[in-house]
């Protein structure tokens, strides 16, 4: 099991993600406006949960300096020996919401591996899945957020038809 | 405003564009609010020549982002209470994506209202890219 991750609810971060999905939602800028609305807050846009990846210190999708990167620079990928999988694809995402997060939540996430299967397709031969279930508690141990999600590599890069 | 169970029908539908001939900006946009920097999102010569690909695409997340607005934007703020998707088809620079949610069930549990939708979001050519579900309380 991988260790805790803390993510801190922050209005910045929130007003980012919003502007980032094109949402000018004032719910997720307007204090004030959010004040006067019914949930009565700022809160987090639903799928808001995964920039988790932003608190994880090891994040391997994230260049971190004196670490190799994947990605291009001088040339069109950092590694000498890059893999010939493609790396991830996200196959499917599930959230449960058990109350609205908000900014000066304090979540901790725990991760927990879920089940591993395999399926040949016509488009990226053999796909390899795996399911991570994620819990997202405040900062009284109480459960905010509920998170499946499903990745899948691929033997090739996905024929796009 | 909230939407109401006395007032839904199995079958009503909502749809919204929820974007419009998507940039690579906002895949950089989507990266950095998100933490997902894999560049097969934004790194058009990594994508073409390491990984195979005809160039950049979106983040399965910013898909379902997009998804998520049009079901916000119909449920109201904060009613949310289940929200999956399937990631069917890639999403590419230029798509324009329409979301459409359709009301399969409107039920009370222990006092409370709640309408269950399928969602689905396409784009111009009619292809889908994410297929979901999602359930919000709803007023009486």
């Amino acid at each position: 099991m991988a260790d805790d991750l803390i993510m801190p609810i922050e209005a910045s971060h929130i007003l980012m993600f919003a502007r980032a999905i094109g949402d000018d939602n004032a719910i997720y800028r307007d204090d004030v406006h959010a004040r006067q609305s019914e949930v009565g807050h700022i809160v987090a846009p639903p799928t808001f949960a995964r920039a988790v990846a932003q608190f994880d210190p090891d994040y391997h999708l994230r260049w971190r300096t004196n670490v190799p990167w994947f990605g291009s620079g001088k040339n069109p990928t950092g590694l000498d020996n890059p893999s010939p999988s493609t790396g991830g694809l996200h196959a499917e995402q599930h959230f449960e919401y058990h109350r609205q997060a908000k900014p000066g939540d304090v979540l901790t996430v725990t991760t927990i591996k879920g089940k591993i299967w395999e399926k040949m397709s016509k488009r990226a031969g053999k796909l390899s899945f795996s399911e991570t279930i994620q819990e997202y508690r405040d900062q009284n141990g109480e459960l905010v957020i509920t998170s499946r999600s499903v990745g899948v590599k691929t033997e090739r890069p996905v024929e796009q038809s | 405003m909230p939407l109401s169970a006395s007032k839904l029908n199995v079958g009503d539908k909502y749809e919204e564009v929820v974007v419009d001939d998507l940039t690579r900006t906002q895949l950089v946009m989507y990266a950095g609010a998100s933490g997902d920097y894999n560049p097969l999102h934004t790194d058009d010569l990594y994508s073409k020549e390491i990984a195979g690909y005809p160039g950049v695409f979106a983040h399965g997340m910013l898909s379902m982002g997009l998804t998520g607005k049009m079901l916000t934007n119909y449920v109201g703020d904060g009613r949310l209470t289940k929200f999956g998707v399937r990631f069917t088809n890639q999403v590419w620079p230029g798509d324009t994506l329409t979301s459409k949610a359709t009301v399969i069930e409107i039920r009370e549990e222990s006092d409370e209202h709640f309408v269950d939708l399928m969602l689905e979001t396409m784009n111009q050519d009619g292809k889908t890219v994410v297929t979901g579900s999602a359930s919000a309380r709803v007023d009486p």
